[in-house]
């Protein structure tokens, strides 16, 4: 149970994160409003997740609809004791961008490893919403906490969507390596943000 | 199942190397079928799976910095598209989207394949254990409901075990056993096998052991049509995936009986449990 007040009414007029969990049981029930209420706290993470995967524009919305309807049609397998909604929503967000790049991949041209470092570093965008502006100055510390080789390796998955064996393969470390940054780089990212459970 | 020493063994000389691909995991970065051994593997690491949940949480954060403004049309698109949609029923599936994997789980319940053993609680219910219990008892009923996560109870599964659950098209169907047991086949019709995996399941007395069977649509074979039952394997004591011996073929359903240490060539007590398979 993620905190005290999710009973009540909402403590804050915008949806924030601590009713995020109540608002998805509402979902499952087939609640349409408290359904817009998480569309308007989550589209916009959602969108940029996406975005910073898929890049291009237009997929980009298709995907984070496709998200969207997708948390509508699969509210009933949130479980708040495993997490919080927006970390359930935002990984179904990061599976479906990484999908869709994965199977692009598959079908063309796999994209030239050049082309693929020249967009390194990943964290780069720049937030278009003041919660994700906040988040930035946050994150953007923590990951100057990281080793230079962690914060490649996690940024290259997180936000490029790339598989450990590539991401081995574009910074030419041994698979075992990358996936000891992959852990102990998320590990001192939580500890920096101070995520519990 | 057999041998918890060996398989507790053989679970830690891999608990290491399993352990380290929670980063990974997470990240969406592992490709399927190591994606596969790591969810078993968490089935049995308490300390991984709490780790995962961290994780994901970590990530999600990530993926906040980077929040995008969406246009407002899009929305409208989304509000009139799940006018549409049908929203899936509690306790389908399990929900092991609800992990930090995410995705479309690769084994999907077969809706109608065969009696649930799930499906008895309502969300409602499980929402009001949640606040009672701490969400322990949720837990351990989604994890009952959960035909992957029940076959991830399993020490040590074999290759081929999670070859047929990693399946692109292994289908699963649940049902009731005796008593509070309950068993799930899972089908990968396109390897051709079978894991059946009983959770549950009281130990039996010395000189009788569980015996799987493939029930084959009788063609006149065994004479006089009706089902005709192939052995499939023996299942020892409680829970675990077990790979069921032979080739699914045709066989349209399976079942379990209670026979003597050995097994026997036909059965010869009354099945416990009988379920078709998914087609």
């Amino acid at each position: 149970m993620r905190s005290t007040d999710v009973a009540g009414v909402p403590a804050s007029p915008e949806p924030g994160e601590s009713t995020a969990e109540e608002l998805l049981s509402r979902v499952a029930r087939g609640d349409r409003e408290a359904f817009s209420d998480v569309y308007d706290a989550l589209s916009g993470p959602v969108l940029g997740l996406v975005r910073s995967v898929v890049r291009d524009p237009a997929q980009s919305e298709e995907v984070m609809q496709d998200v969207m309807v997708e948390v509508w049609r699969t509210a009933a397998r949130f479980r708040p004791e495993r997490g919080s909604a927006r970390s359930w929503v935002l990984t179904l967000a990061h599976r479906r961008a990484v999908d869709r790049v994965r199977s692009a991949q598959a079908a063309a041209e796999r994209e030239q490893k050049a082309a693929l470092l020249a967009r390194t570093p990943a964290f780069d965008e720049v937030s278009e919403q003041v919660e994700g502006r906040l988040e930035r100055v946050q994150v953007r510390r923590c990951l100057r906490m990281l080793t230079e080789l962690q914060r490649e390796a996690v940024t290259l998955a997180y936000y490029r969507g790339l598989t450990y064996r590539e991401v081995a393969g574009l910074l030419s470390l041994p698979l075992g390596t990358v996936k000891t940054r992959l852990r102990d780089g998320l590990i001192r990212l939580r500890d920096c943000l101070g995520v519990g459970t | 199942m057999t041998g918890a020493g060996a398989g507790a063994d053989h679970a830690l000389g891999a608990a290491h190397s399993a352990h380290t691909a929670t980063g990974a995991y997470v990240l969406h970065a592992l490709p399927p079928p190591e994606r596969a051994l790591f969810e078993e593997h968490m089935a049995l690491c308490e300390a991984c799976a709490v780790e995962v949940r961290e994780l994901a949480e970590t990530a999600a954060r990530l993926g906040t910095a980077v929040a995008a403004r969406p246009a407002p049309g899009l929305k409208t698109e989304v509000l009139r598209r799940i006018e549409t949609v049908r929203q899936e029923p509690p306790s389908v599936d399990g929900g092991r989207a609800a992990d930090a994997g995410g995705g479309a789980p690769r084994v999907r319940r077969r809706r109608g394949a065969a009696v649930r053993g799930a499906g008895r609680w309502s969300l409602a219910a499980c929402l009001a254990a949640a606040a009672g219990l701490g969400g322990v008892a949720v837990w351990q009923q989604q994890e009952a409901e959960d035909a992957r996560s029940a076959a991830r109870e399993a020490e040590r599964s074999s290759a081929e075990v999670t070859a047929v659950l990693a399946a692109p098209d292994a289908k699963a169907a649940s049902g009731r056993l005796s008593g509070d047991a309950t068993g799930t086949v899972v089908v990968s019709r396109e390897r051709d096998r079978a894991v059946f995996v009983a959770a549950g399941l009281p130990e039996l007395p010395e000189g009788r052991v569980y015996q799987l069977w493939f029930a084959d649509e009788g063609d006149g074979a065994g004479g006089g049509g009706g089902e005709e039952m192939r052995p499939a394997g023996l299942l020892d004591g409680d829970g675990g995936a077990v790979l069921m011996d032979g080739r699914v073929a045709d066989a349209s359903g399976m079942g379990v009986t209670v026979e003597p240490t050995g097994g026997s060539a036909r059965p010869t007590t009354k099945p416990i449990a009988a379920m078709k398979l998914p087609a």
